[in-house]
């Protein structure tokens, strides 16, 4: 590979940014700003640091933490440390909407336009700010802002998220330096939830000072007997791996180790349990198969990148209760047979991604991770990787490429990820919630754990309420309470429209479909989804059809641009309902008509869920509510299958 | 004379295509498949030369069982697997996604594209005249090659080819994302600021003429372009040693572009600047 570089030179900061993770180079061939006598002899082809591509990502974001955007000669540094072409690098730093190529503020505000904040009204907030900070995208006295899509804190919506890049800030346990007075910029965070123009104003002035707030607060249920999942979640300390084993932590790994790997996968098989992702794919049959691929090194991946708008529980379980995902981990690397798992955290979620630093740190220092997990010769890490902004990163496939450094498009299946996965190896890839019922599993046996539930939906599921409801939060159910009684624990509101079911993936029932089981099978036959476990309560102040414009928008963001039917069909579905916003009855049935149409297509020939999902809420808002004063048959003829 | 490589023999699979019971080598696609069934399928972004991308999605049929569409172009044919190429389904996805191409972008040069879209029955223009599309200036920033993103599919052969797949140049990837996607060189440079080597490998493979040579695109803007008015001489290229196959199309007795054989076993369809584009000293007497 003849890597061609241009003139532009990193400036000091961003070279220190760079070696403070990668180290300094070795040699001028790998960056080095002296060349050595040495170095005019030899040749170093960059061989070692082209198999770090996985640290391209790592690198960005340790420049745009420190700067605030990649400059280009930022980028052609890093890319001359890891031997990337400066192309490719260029193109997964403009993937993420995190990530700026061009000069901003170092404070950026990002403020959540989604649907649990757009019910609870994010239109007001997002006035209120551009009146103190100017439109979006604008540089006013140090900071600047940009709508997000769902920041995950939609139980206390509407929320804004404050990033300023700066210095790292020292690790855990090191001494801060003094608040205020310094010289030293730190990178700081601040999640302002409920947000007001004020409150954000004021983080964006200091969002180091601003404290987050405690993760037992998205529990409503916290404390209470007989949870499973969320038992520890605001009842202990997330930094104290004493108090996690005082409270039952660590019991299932000794368990695990006991049974050895085919016998935690078999507990996990008789158990039931099925992945929480959306897909509901038995995960007991995914490990057996990741387990005995011969193909080597096999890979553990925790899907964190929880950004399905309306879903937040991953984080409340990685905020509240960390090392019960780091032994999870374990647990599941053990069974199938991997000694690194990657674990993959959305970037707009730095609270976790600190606790889960800190939780990793200590576990390795304990010896609960390492070389020799508690002694029991089994040698096992984990890597802890940042998002930086890409809902598609959620798609398995898609996150391996990220992790691997490349643009974070979904792969085409087959193969599929337990024969070639992660850096082309098998891999299990797990969603935070699925591996969090493996301690459970193992602690009280794969019978009592298959008894909650019902027969093909075994166990607690976790549900993010939020929207018009009294008591918004995660609430821990076993699978085949209905919608309503679930609605009645959150506070169900007066007058409810609709709820949405799944996410912007899923779809949206009635206020009379409450009986509807919340079961994969019970979902399924009433012609809709559980998806992520997302339960967005919607009254008569909320306009509809915004909100349906707001998923379709959210879909054309985050459409990877791959292939043509979501690339381009996720635009012409926002342009439609758009039209649609001032239509109703008979002039909207041309657009109506249009939808399907282009929806179906999307449904069946996109590469990946993204597109595939993109247009389900829209078909059920249409289909179930009539939201356009259409129901199904209105267009008889029209339907897509039905031409010709 | 020509070396043939062969292949190692392959054990034959048995499915069903368009109900009819078919045998192909194990590891073949659908594709390959219907074309060896003399089935016409549309196809964009798959090339002879290069792995398929299976991004264009104009190639899809329907597996039975399966939930969604598979591409023909890169899923391969399995024993038992039963396969129809034209159900309402599947002409309805592709019928869509040329419809969708059309609409946001210049197809006029894409080989093929006013046939499918008539035969698909497409409509590019329902979605209303305010309809998003590309909206690129052409880049001419460099007297071999111009990059017109206006008719740019993003297919990423391009970008496969000056790759790892062939070039191993890495000038050009994919940047942005979504709708806003576009084939880039880092920071968007100018072409000659960028590691592009001019072998022009990429206008090989670019199936709509977003990419193509200077020469053609001005003779385009003239209107003097005149395909049927062209001969096509296959020879060596003289410049070295390697004996690369050149065709170098003729027009009036003057060479307007230069392309190569894909079936070509040494250079697969690809050259180097000299061969694909140092022709001007044949006119010059």
């Amino acid at each position: 590979m003849d890597l061609h570089f241009g003139d532009s030179k990193p400036t000091d900061e961003e070279r220190e940014a760079v070696d403070a993770l990668l180290g300094p180079p070795a040699s001028a061939w790998e960056g080095g700003t002296e060349r050595t006598d040495a170095d005019l002899r030899w040749a170093v082809g960059g061989r070692a640091a082209r198999e770090r591509r996985d640290l391209l990502l790592p690198a960005l974001h340790a420049v745009n933490d420190r700067t605030g955007w990649i400059s280009e000669g930022a980028l052609d540094y890093l890319c001359r440390r890891l031997t990337v072409p400066p192309a490719e690098a260029y193109g997964v730093a403009t993937f993420y909407s995190m990530f700026a190529v061009r000069p901003r503020p170092a404070t950026v505000v990002h403020v959540c336009t989604d649907l649990a904040c757009a019910v609870n009204g994010s239109a007001g907030l997002r006035a209120g700010i551009e009146e103190r900070l100017g439109t979006a995208g604008a540089a006013t006295g140090g900071v600047s802002w940009q709508p997000s899509p769902c920041l995950g804190l939609c139980e206390r919506a509407p929320a804004a998220l404050v990033l300023r890049a700066g210095e790292p800030a020292p690790p855990p346990g090191a001494d801060r330096p003094p608040a205020g007075g310094s010289d030293l910029r730190r990178r700081a965070s601040a999640v302002v939830a409920p947000a007001t123009a004020e409150s954000v104003a004021r983080a964006a002035a200091a969002p180091g000072a601003a404290a987050g707030p405690s993760a037992a607060m998205a529990v409503p249920q916290a404390g209470q007997d007989g949870l499973i999942l969320l038992r520890r979640v605001g009842v202990v300390d997330p930094s104290s791996l004493d108090d996690y084993r005082a409270h039952g932590g660590y019991s299932a790994l000794r368990r695990a180790f006991e049974l050895g790997p085919s016998g935690v996968i078999r507990e996990v098989t008789d158990a039931g349990l099925a992945g929480r992702g959306g897909a509901a794919f038995p995960t007991g049959r995914k490990w057996q198969a990741t387990a005995g691929r011969p193909d080597h090194p096999h890979y553990l991946v925790c899907n964190a990148d929880e950004s399905e708008p309306g879903t937040f529980k991953d984080r409340v379980v990685m905020e509240g209760d960390p090392y019960s995902l780091i032994e999870a981990m374990t647990i599941a690397g053990y069974a199938t047979g991997a000694h690194r798992g990657y674990l993959y955290v959305r970037g707009e979620y730095p609270l976790a991604v600190e606790r889960l630093e800190h939780a990793i740190g200590r576990a390795r220092s304990r010896g609960f991770l390492g070389d020799d997990v508690l002694g029991q010769g089994y040698a096992f890490d984990i890597e802890l990787r940042r998002g930086a902004g890409a809902y598609i990163c959620g798609e398995e496939t898609a996150l391996f490429n990220s992790i691997e450094g490349y643009r974070g498009e979904p792969r085409s299946k087959p193969p599929f990820p337990v024969e070639k996965g992660l850096f082309g190896k098998p891999t299990a890839a797990n969603n935070v919630e699925t591996l969090v019922n493996v301690g459970p599993i193992l602690t009280m046996g794969a019978e009592a754990y298959a008894a909650i539930g019902t027969e093909a939906s075994t166990g607690p599921k976790l549900f993010c309420v939020s929207g018009r409801v009294a008591r918004p939060g995660v609430y821990e159910l076993p699978f085949g309470a209905t919608l309503g009684e679930l609605l009645d624990l959150a506070g169900r509101p007066e007058s409810l429209r609709a709820v949405l079911l799944g996410g912007a993936a899923g779809g949206f029932v009635r206020p009379d479909e409450l009986d509807i089981p919340l079961t994969f099978e019970g979902t399924r036959a009433a012609g809709t989804t559980l998806g992520s476990g997302v339960v967005l309560a919607i009254d008569d102040t909320v306009e509809l059809p915004r909100i349906l414009l707001r998923i379709a928008e959210f879909f054309r963001d985050e459409s990877c641009g791959q292939c043509v039917p979501c690339r381009i069909g996720t635009v012409r579905q926002e342009e439609a309902l758009h039209r649609l916003l001032d239509r109703e009855g008979a002039g909207a049935a041309t657009d109506v008509a249009l939808l399907r149409e282009v929806g179906q297509a999307m449904k069946d020939a996109s590469i990946c869920g993204l597109g595939q999902a993109a247009w389900s809420a829209v078909e059920s808002a249409i289909d179930r509510l009539g939201v356009y004063g259409t129901a199904r048959g209105s267009e008889a003829g029209q339907g897509p299958r039905g031409d010709k | 004379m020509t070396a043939v490589p062969l292949q190692p023999p392959r054990r034959l699979i048995e499915f069903s295509l368009d109900g009819q019971d078919t045998r192909v080598p194990e590891g073949s696609t659908i594709l390959e498949a219907c074309r060896a069934a003399g089935k016409d399928i549309p196809t964009l972004c798959e090339g002879d030369t290069l792995t398929p991308k299976n991004a264009c999605r104009v190639c899809v049929v329907e597996v039975e069982g399966a939930r969604t569409l598979a591409p023909a172009c890169s899923r391969r044919a399995e024993p038992g697997m039963a396969v129809r190429t034209d159900t309402g389904r599947a002409r309805h996805s592709r019928k869509t996604v040329l419809e969708l191409l059309a609409s946001a972008t210049d197809l006029s040069t894409t080989p093929r594209a006013a046939e499918w879209i008539k035969e698909y029955g497409a409509e590019p223009g329902r979605f209303g005249a305010a309809a998003a599309r590309l909206n690129e200036e052409p880049k001419v920033d460099n007297d071999l090659y111009v990059r017109d993103y206006d008719k740019c599919i993003q297919c990423y052969k391009c970008v496969d080819a000056c790759g790892d797949q062939w070039q191993n140049t890495f000038a050009i990837s994919v940047a942005g994302r979504g709708f806003d996607a576009r084939i880039s060189t880092e920071h968007d440079a100018p072409l000659t600021d960028s590691a592009c080597v001019y072998c022009g490998n990429c206008i090989e493979v670019c199936p709509t003429g977003a990419l193509s040579f200077k020469s053609e695109f001005d003779m385009r803007e003239a209107g003097t372009w005149d395909e049927s008015a062209q001969t096509e001489t296959t020879t060596v290229c003289a410049y070295c040693g390697v004996g690369c196959n050149v065709t170098l199309h003729v027009q009036e007795n003057e060479i307007v572009k230069v392309t190569s054989p894909h079936d070509n076993p040494v250079t697969h369809g690809n050259l180097c600047i000299k061969g694909r584009f140092g022709f001007q000293h044949v006119s010059q007497h």
